[in-house]
């Protein structure tokens, strides 16, 4: 293996009260995935609860209004609970379980995967805590009432900047206090390892299908998959098994809020630099003294100073390219699939539909785009409606 | 390496008592005198905190006093300076205690030449463990500064290869969780400190959760310092910049308490 490192990224930056249960983990997952009881049940969740193979849908109406490159969606919305983190989630929650332990906690932003984990507590009869920035929660409240409904009790995170970051480092804190009978279930590539890589594993399945499915269809690989990045699990799920694909364009859509000449930008790769935090070596938003800078989306699930660091070391190395979008331009994209293909996807996803657009044009009708559908768009409706001046509440 | 330096400076012979400040809270002015009264009550070494944005080890007390201290400018730059003043002022052995992002961001071998100008021999990084600790170290012995190294309630059988890879002294944490005052630590520490001393020659001082002089004095037995952090910050909470005396008696208590 590469020892948690991708080239000069990853690593294990954490307090040693976490180390002896990080390694446990490793351990753990490494005897697991290759245990014929555990993928049979895990296939079974996937295929029975959570719905998959997910769609690839042909984007005919887009595609002939683009007129250029074929493009097809892959419908992670379709999943239940709505997004793409319930193929992780339903990967940890498990082996939590095979693991021998009671409880499960995990953070959130969009609400997304604290929805998901919920879910998959609820389901596998394990006690569980999410931790939501208070922020968030304010943007998020239905998804705060759905976790309740589903057992988990969500914890406001009053510190820092009240968004994701300051989630996943109070879920690191709640960590180090009961290691024993719980497992952090993290929702990204990021973090120390072994994280970045189980949910890469996990979400992997993303681009597994998509290759299979497209090749059937069409005959060929596509030209490019794109995905929105902020920790960059749907992105790495997408990118993985076409990562030896030499001619496949990957490419990453991270937040720039209101435009990377601001301040008020979630973009890691184009403005940050290289930073150790989060328990892992990777690229951040950070000043000159390296304190982590606040960072701004329109999108709680991309509104983190940071990416993975398979993403920073697929940065570095030039085979997958990060390409800024604003929350404009993210939320014209988010009307223009509603529009076109009767289908409102979550306001993270919108900025890689956004990219896909722009893309589009510039390429051959024979060339053929994939675009990750990572969620669905019900959460971020009312925010919609008060970005463009309608004063709608959930 | 160089225990030397913390065997004849900080453990001689007694119980030492290492008080923690994070720099700058209120203000870098307060930090200084701060240092200076905890010195005159007995303070055996000093472990000045640098603020971080999102101190991941820390419970509520010291993220909020890294909070206003950021606030109230306190960047790397300013605190050197603020050392720099102390140090025409005392000889007391300092460490600092920082996030491992802001020595990064600024180079590991500018901040360790920075501390080896001020004469500071221990970098305390809670979120560098034993596996990562390796290229940081090696920048750091060459300005003769040690990497303190943790063992926690949970290192079970990771403390013997610890132990022998320890400088400086060991940073043994009294309890699971984060930095804060505790009622009651239940975590066996003679155990542990019997398997470091069978290991090592290192000193060893115990932080976490300690508040009150009963509870020093009894965690002294099972180690040769005790680190007190956040029930200083909360002194501060509460007086602000006008808590020299309040610290000065603070950590006299302390320290007579483990050395009675």
């Amino acid at each position: 293996m590469n020892n948690g490192k991708y080239g000069e990224f990853g690593g294990q930056y954490v307090p040693e009260t976490l180390m002896r249960e990080i390694i446990n983990l490793e351990r753990s997952y490494n005897f697991y995935k290759n245990d014929e009881k555990f993928n049979q049940e895990l296939d079974f969740l996937l295929k029975t609860y959570a719905g998959r193979p997910s769609l690839l849908y042909f984007a005919k109406n887009m595609t002939k209004d683009l007129n250029g490159a074929k493009i097809y969606l892959k419908r992670e919305d379709l999943n239940h609970t709505g997004s793409h983190k319930i193929n992780n989630v339903l990967g940890q929650a498990l082996l939590a379980k095979y693991m021998g332990k009671k409880r499960i906690i995990a953070e959130t932003g969009a609400g997304q995967h604290g929805v998901a984990t919920a879910t998959a507590a609820a389901l596998l009869n394990l006690e569980c805590e999410i931790f939501m920035g208070e922020e968030d929660i304010k943007r998020q409240a239905l998804n705060v009432y759905r976790m309740n409904l589903l057992g988990a009790k969500v914890n406001s995170v009053k510190t820092g900047t009240g968004t994701l970051k300051d989630a996943v480092s109070e879920a690191m804190r709640e960590w180090t206090k009961r290691v024993d009978d719980t497992l952090y279930v993290l929702g990204s590539v990021m973090g120390p390892h072994p994280y970045p890589m189980i949910v890469r594993d996990f979400q992997s399945i993303i681009s597994k299908e998509a290759r299979e499915e497209i090749l059937k269809v069409e005959g060929k690989l596509p030209n490019a998959v794109i995905a929105c990045v902020g920790g960059g699990s749907n992105a790495m799920g997408m990118f993985y098994n076409f990562i030896s694909d030499k001619n496949v364009q990957l490419i990453g859509a991270e937040a720039a809020g209101l435009g990377i000449e601001t301040e008020k930008h979630a973009a890691s790769i184009a403005k940050g630099s290289v930073g150790i935090f989060h328990g892992m070596k990777s690229i951040f938003c950070q000043d000159k003294f390296g304190q982590i800078a606040p960072v701004y989306s329109i999108s709680a699930g991309l509104d983190y100073p940071g990416i993975g660091p398979e993403h920073a070391y697929l940065h570095k190395t030039g085979r997958a390219k990060y390409v800024p979008v604003t929350d404009e331009e993210a939320v014209l994209a988010f009307e223009y699939l509603a529009k076109t293909e009767g289908i409102i996807c979550a306001i993270e996803s919108a900025h890689a539909v956004s990219e896909a657009i722009k893309l589009a044009g510039q390429m051959k009708k024979e060339d053929i785009i994939i675009v990750c559908l990572s969620g669905r768009g019900d959460k971020d409706v009312a925010s919609i409606a008060r970005y463009r001046g309608r004063e709608i509440y959930e | 390496m160089s225990n030397a330096y913390f065997n004849e400076n900080v453990f001689n012979n007694k119980k030492a008592f290492i008080p923690f400040l994070t720099a700058g809270y209120p203000s870098l002015a307060d930090t200084e005198r701060f240092i200076l009264k905890m010195e005159e009550a007995g303070a055996d070494l000093i472990e000045i905190g640098i603020p971080f944005s999102d101190p991941i080890a820390e419970g509520p007390v010291i993220q909020n006093a890294s909070t206003v201290a950021l606030k109230n400018g306190a960047s790397l730059d300013k605190i050197f300076e603020m050392i720099e003043n102390l140090r025409k002022k005392t000889n007391i052995p300092l460490a600092i205690m920082s996030y491992v992002n802001p020595l990064f961001k600024v180079g590991y071998d500018n901040f360790f030449k920075r501390c080896q100008g001020l004469d500071i021999k221990a970098v305390i990084l809670p979120d560098v463990p034993y596996e990562e600790k390796g290229e940081i170290e090696e920048i750091a012995s060459c300005y003769d500064i040690d990497i303190i190294s943790f063992i926690a309630p949970t290192s079970n059988e990771r403390i013997q290869k610890i132990a022998k890879d320890s400088r400086g002294f060991i940073y043994v944490v009294s309890s699971l969780g984060v930095t804060g005052t505790r009622d009651e630590i239940t975590t066996d520490l003679n155990s542990i400190n019997e398997i470091i001393k069978q290991t090592t020659p290192t000193k060893t001082a115990v932080g976490f959760g300690i508040n009150n002089p009963i509870q020093a004095k009894e965690i002294s037995k099972y180690c040769d310092g005790v680190i007190v952090g956040s029930a200083i910050i909360k002194i501060i909470d509460k007086l602000g910049s006008n808590s020299d005396e309040a610290i000065y008696n603070y950590v006299k208590e302390m320290k007579e308490a483990i050395n009675s």
